[in-house]
């Protein structure tokens, strides 16, 4: 679903991605991992072909339209200009799929306004809405555009820890579907729980890629994380708790 | 009350303002009488209604639909309901080549040197907003871009004023500057019309992009929509509708500005049903402007822009002052 081979990204002289090759094929959820600066942000943006590269993304080769019925970008900023209802704001995940709106199209909005749970609010405004429903409202959209992949970059940040959870089981089910999902976070628990497989970033190098679970160690965590953590499988699933940082 | 409707309504409103236009007028022919006249063209009143008020109501609609449209489509791209449709330099562009047609007599050699000057003046605004924007294709760049280029076309327009030949010169240049459709020909409804045509023309087609636009450049980008077109789009699209209003009317403000703001709410805020609904009610606006200073000051020839600051800004305050209520 998306093929990077050797993707780099200069700023000036100074590599932000740095020669990354990586794949992802249908029912994967993969978390992308990596402290503030890492260059994941990048990485997607340029995986996407919204900024100039060097090295190759399968998706930046299509055409826009086509690459936009392949793939859904969630930016970080939540951006809402205007007081468009939920519904219509949904509904702009649509465009992409040009005049078969009609048809196809209030369909997938239904459904993605019913998989965020947001029936109730279709014909609210959305810029009057709570940040974390505003959150689930630009997630449905994603979700209407229809595309096999979804690629976010940080969508649980700022949400409360119930609309997290839920935020991660929508984007499981996307790929168990036969989707897959790329998605940045720093919550490494919920990584732990929900993602397939997570790439480990650092100063724009992949340097881990691999279940959580195999290439979590102390090492990675202390060179890449700065952090001492605790890590047990449980019963309940995975569980990962930071203790203290790194004295440097 | 559904778009369709609200589509339907200003046509008819805009319709009855056209024609409200046709028939008021100093030169008292009645309306039967009138409309007669205009189908014939025959005696003085026809060739009062075919050659006076006939082009005055249709730069009307021109004037009015370009200062609505291109305030919806600027306003839709730079996602800031502050934007008005002279921000990216164009009409103040218009109105340097205005001037200095004034001021060097040019615009008494032939009928249409002046507007034709006032063109020239918007074109080269445009190539220096995008000149100075680069191939940038960020919203801010080209507001700062259009900031100076305004500021620059301003200050050699108060230089030309400052350095006018003659009391009657300067007052010459300070009335056009005020905006007016009266005395116009249908030479100058021939100059403005491929104009106006072909810039709305552009800024309609720019509607998917704008609604895409509401969910921040990098998403809409991500959706197939290119930043890079629709910024020429609506650069170009803009400039040619209010580089051409400008040079047959002169600077009309506040238009572009309100019109998109009383509609706003009623399309449901969604940016590409405010382009057409907003080329209507600028046309219905300027029309109404138009017939007031007819109706108001029949013999001291009130200013169209004079009139429209006047009313538009007291109202724009009130509108402000409500949206600060509401959030």
């Amino acid at each position: 679903m998306l093929t990077l081979k050797n993707l780099t990204v200069l700023r000036g002289q100074c590599p932000v991605v740095d020669d990354v090759s990586a794949s992802i094929g249908p029912g994967e959820f993969i978390g992308l991992i990596g402290p503030n600066g890492a260059g994941k942000t990048t990485l997607m943006r340029a995986a996407l072909g919204l900024i100039a590269h060097r090295g190759e993304s399968s998706l930046a080769q299509l055409d826009p339209m086509a690459r936009a019925r392949a793939a859904a970008w969630l930016p970080q900023a939540r951006e809402i200009a205007w007081g468009l209802s939920v519904a219509e704001l949904v509904a702009l995940g649509r465009l992409p799929h040009g005049r078969d709106q009609a048809t196809r199209g209030a369909g997938a909005v239904n459904e993605a306004l019913a998989r965020m749970g947001l029936e109730t609010y279709r014909d609210r405004a959305a810029t009057q809405l709570s940040g974390g429903e505003q959150a689930r409202v630009l997630i449905a959209r994603a979700l209407a555009q229809e595309s096999p992949l979804i690629l976010a970059d940080e969508p649980i940040a700022g949400l409360d820890p119930a609309a997290q959870i839920d935020t991660m089981e929508v984007f499981s089910a996307h790929a168990r579907a036969g989707g897959a999902v790329l998605c940045s976070l720093h919550d490494l628990g919920l990584a732990a729980r929900h993602c397939s497989r997570v790439w480990v970033m650092d100063r724009g190098r992949l340097v881990a890629d691999g279940a959580l679970a195999d290439v979590l160690s102390e090492a990675l965590l202390a060179e890449v994380f700065h952090i001492r953590a605790h890590f047990k499988m449980t019963l309940e699933g995975p569980v990962f708790q930071p203790l203290s940082t790194m004295d440097h | 009350m559904s778009y369709r409707a609200i589509l339907i309504y200003l046509t008819l409103l805009v319709v009855a303002l056209f024609t409200a236009s046709l028939l008021i007028g100093p030169s008292g022919i009645g309306p039967i009488e009138g409309l007669r006249a205009l189908v014939t063209g025959q005696g003085a009143p026809g060739l009062v209604m075919r050659e006076l008020r006939l082009p005055r109501a249709i730069l009307g609609v021109g004037v009015g639909a370009a200062l609505g449209l291109s305030g919806a489509a600027m306003q839709g791209f730079l996602r800031n309901p502050l934007a008005e449709p002279g921000l990216i330099g164009t009409s103040a562009g218009a109105a340097l080549g205005a001037v200095i047609a004034i001021q060097t007599g040019l615009y008494a050699s032939f009928a249409l040197a002046l507007p034709l000057a006032a063109l020239a003046g918007a074109g080269v605004a445009v190539a220096l907003i995008l000149t100075l924007a680069g191939r940038e294709a960020r919203a801010l760049v080209l507001i700062l871009a259009g900031i100076a280029v305004s500021a620059l076309a301003g200050a050699a327009t108060a230089l030309v004023l400052n350095l006018a030949p003659s009391p009657y010169a300067a007052a010459e240049i300070v009335f056009w500057m005020m905006g007016s459709l009266a005395d116009r020909s249908m030479n100058h409804v021939a100059l403005a019309a491929p104009f106006l045509m072909l810039g709305a023309v552009i800024l309609l087609r720019s509607g998917a992009g704008l609604d895409a636009l509401s969910l921040g450049e990098d998403a809409a980008a991500s959706m197939g929509v290119s930043l890079k077109r629709l910024r020429l789009q609506i650069v170009f699209g803009s400039a040619l509708m209010v580089g051409a209003a400008t040079a047959v009317a002169g600077a009309v403000g506040f238009v572009g500005l309100v019109v998109p703001h009383l509609l706003r709410r009623a399309v449901g805020s969604r940016p590409s049903r405010l382009l057409p609904t907003s080329a209507l009610g600028g046309a219905a606006m300027l029309l109404a402007a138009d017939i007031a200073t007819r109706v108001i000051a029949p013999e001291r020839d009130l200013k169209l822009g004079v009139l429209t600051a006047i009313v538009g800004a007291p109202f724009f305050l009130a509108m402000i002052r409500k949206m600060g209520r509401e959030s």
